[in-house]
């Protein structure tokens, strides 16, 4: 990316040195690092104009209103809703889909119905799904994984029938890096009648997504991993489907008519959004939403995957490593290295300053599949350098002959 | 070298008990069987114990973990096998202060007496990983409570 060093500047936690080391932050996948101007929107908020939204004559409130409202649309045009009443606030990715897998796929599905998932879903991409089948009487179906950790068209051709009622899977996987081919599936799924549901938090921060022309029937996605706060986060629906279904949450700010016995929800998006809502959280996630503009999505797609790449070509020349997924994948790499397990290399590269994941990154179905208990990653974003990948790369090195001594 | 400071959670007798684990295996015959795991990394144990007459008669585990649960698991069972369950508990309380930090202070028994378990002392500089040492011991909590239902 040119003007790296301009980009990194708007980061302050990156200017500060972790076990005597500078910070190499590579665990953005796990959650991103906030932009000075996120953190003076959330101060500006609090600071100027911290009010209630909707409901108060003042002119607080209508500030307040305004800045939440306000990055309702700057949502809806960073993925291209048609209406914003597609986009709706909500804690997170997890809330999110457990929202479809309650209110839609509680009421859509019935016994011999089918949902299909990958075998690379994260954790809250598969309970719920599991909960709504068990509720339900709905069966649960995994789609394979090719060996290079991708999925087949072929095998979606066949598993997506008739008796399909959802199809769930991630854009992007957060352990293999494996970018799905929504598009395509979507198809597959409304050819069978049935909708699509993706989560979308590894793709959102990471490369320019448009939910008209994927055809997708929900998207979920969540705020902290795209330099927004933590706490917020966003579900897409279309209109129609939003429409018909029922909030799981009932209270203030979602109602129309309170009668003593019945009442009546407000219209789209608000119905979902029982309570006071997050204000600050997507005042946060507009701010993102601003930065991420500013620098441009492809810049940074283009950016990941010049890093990802140089990231595997260095790591590929370590003995003993074993990488998992295809090649071409977002940016992120799952590893392991032979004779010393994760945690204890985790461990090691952060007494050198470097911040990677180890563990199984709540996807224990795909840990079971690749065969191991837990593994390491490393995930990049727009602020990472080259530099932080070599000094990533000779940490593990040095881990290696650490390890390796001492045995 | 860089990782001077990662000596004083590896130590030697650490990674010889990670890398040639003491009782590791099934037990045959009667005995309790616990199974631990740490869900937020995976790491796993399976801790089986044969207690006769309130003495732990026999230890031996199996699992999958990093160097510092798999070292612990095994450097456990070596001392408390033979011991009666009261002081296995007291050692397992000392060891979850030692792990916490604090002043070893009012214990019936000596820091020496937990054996090669004290090179594990230098993980409570390391927080992230103190779950990774504890492990074993909860699990071998568990057992014994298990032992204690059964009658």
């Amino acid at each position: 990316m040119t003007n790296l060093d301009y980009v990194r500047s708007h980061f302050p936690i990156l200017d500060q040195e972790v076990n005597e080391h500078p910070l190499v932050y590579l665990d953005s996948a796990a959650t991103s690092q906030k932009p000075k101007s996120v953190i003076e929107a959330l101060e500006g908020y609090y600071n100027r104009y911290n009010s209630n939204v909707h409901r108060g004559v003042h002119t607080l409130g209508s500030h307040a209103t305004d800045g939440y409202e306000g990055a309702r649309e700057k949502v809806k045009n960073f993925i291209n809703a048609s209406s914003i009443k597609e986009t709706i606030f909500m804690r997170g990715t997890t809330t999110a889909l457990n929202t479809v897998a309650y209110s839609y796929a509680r009421t859509n599905l019935s016994e011999g119905d089918e949902i299909v998932l990958t075998l690379m879903e994260h954790h809250s991409n598969i309970i719920p799904w599991q909960q709504a089948a068990k509720a339900t009487g709905a069966t649960l179906k995994y789609l394979p994984l090719q060996e290079d950790g991708t999925i087949s068209l072929d095998d979606v051709r066949e598993m997506v029938t008739e008796k399909t009622k959802i199809v769930a899977m991630a854009h992007v996987s957060n352990v293999l890096g494996t970018i799905n081919p929504i598009k395509e599936v979507a198809q597959i799924a409304h050819e069978n009648d049935a909708v699509i549901v993706v989560d979308g938090a590894q793709s959102v921060p990471h490369m320019s997504v448009d939910v008209q022309d994927l055809d997708v029937d929900f998207y979920a996605f969540s705020a902290h991993k795209m330099c927004g706060p933590t706490g917020v986060g966003v579900l897409y629906g279309k209109q129609s489907l939003l429409e018909e279904m029922e909030p799981v949450e009932f209270g203030g700010e979602m109602i129309d008519f309170v009668e003593l016995y019945d009442s009546t929800w407000k219209e789209l998006p608000w119905k979902f959004e029982g309570g006071t809502p997050i204000i600050a959280g997507a005042i946060g996630l507009g701010a993102a939403i601003d930065y991420l503009n500013e620098i441009g999505m492809e810049q940074i797609e283009k950016h990941e995957h010049e890093l990802v790449q140089y990231a595997l070509e260095q790591m590929n020349t370590i003995d003993g490593i074993t990488i998992y997924g295809p090649n071409e994948r977002a940016g992120l790499v799952t590893f392991n290295l032979d004779d010393v397990h994760p945690h204890d290399l985790a461990t090691a590269l952060d007494s050198l300053g470097v911040a990677v994941r180890a563990g199984h990154h709540c996807a224990q179905p795909l840990m079971k599949h690749l065969q191991v208990a837990a593994t390491a990653r490393a995930s990049f974003y727009m602020y990472n350098n080259k530099q932080d990948v070599d000094v990533f790369v000779d940490g593990l090195k040095k881990a290696k002959e650490y390890f390796g001594d001492v045995f | 070298m860089s990782f001077n400071n990662l000596d004083t959670l590896y130590r030697q007798v650490i990674m010889d008990h990670y890398k040639n684990p003491r009782n590791r295996g099934q037990l045959e015959g009667d005995h309790i069987t616990v199974e631990l795991n740490n869900p937020t990394c995976g790491d796993r144990i399976d801790l089986q114990l044969k207690v006769e007459n309130g003495v732990v008669k026999d230890a031996k585990f199996e699992g999958e973990g990093c160097s510092i649960s798999m070292s612990s698991a095994s450097m456990m069972t070596q001392v408390i096998i033979d011991k009666p369950i009261e002081d296995a508990l007291k050692m397992s309380e000392m060891f979850s202060d030692i792990m916490l930090g604090k002043e070893m202070e009012g214990y019936e028994f000596d820091i020496e007496s937990l054996g090669d378990i004290q090179a594990l002392q230098g993980v409570s500089k390391f927080p992230a990983r103190i779950k990774c040492a504890t492990l074993a011991w909860k699990a071998m909590e568990q057992g014994v409570e298990k032992d204690d239902k059964q009658g």
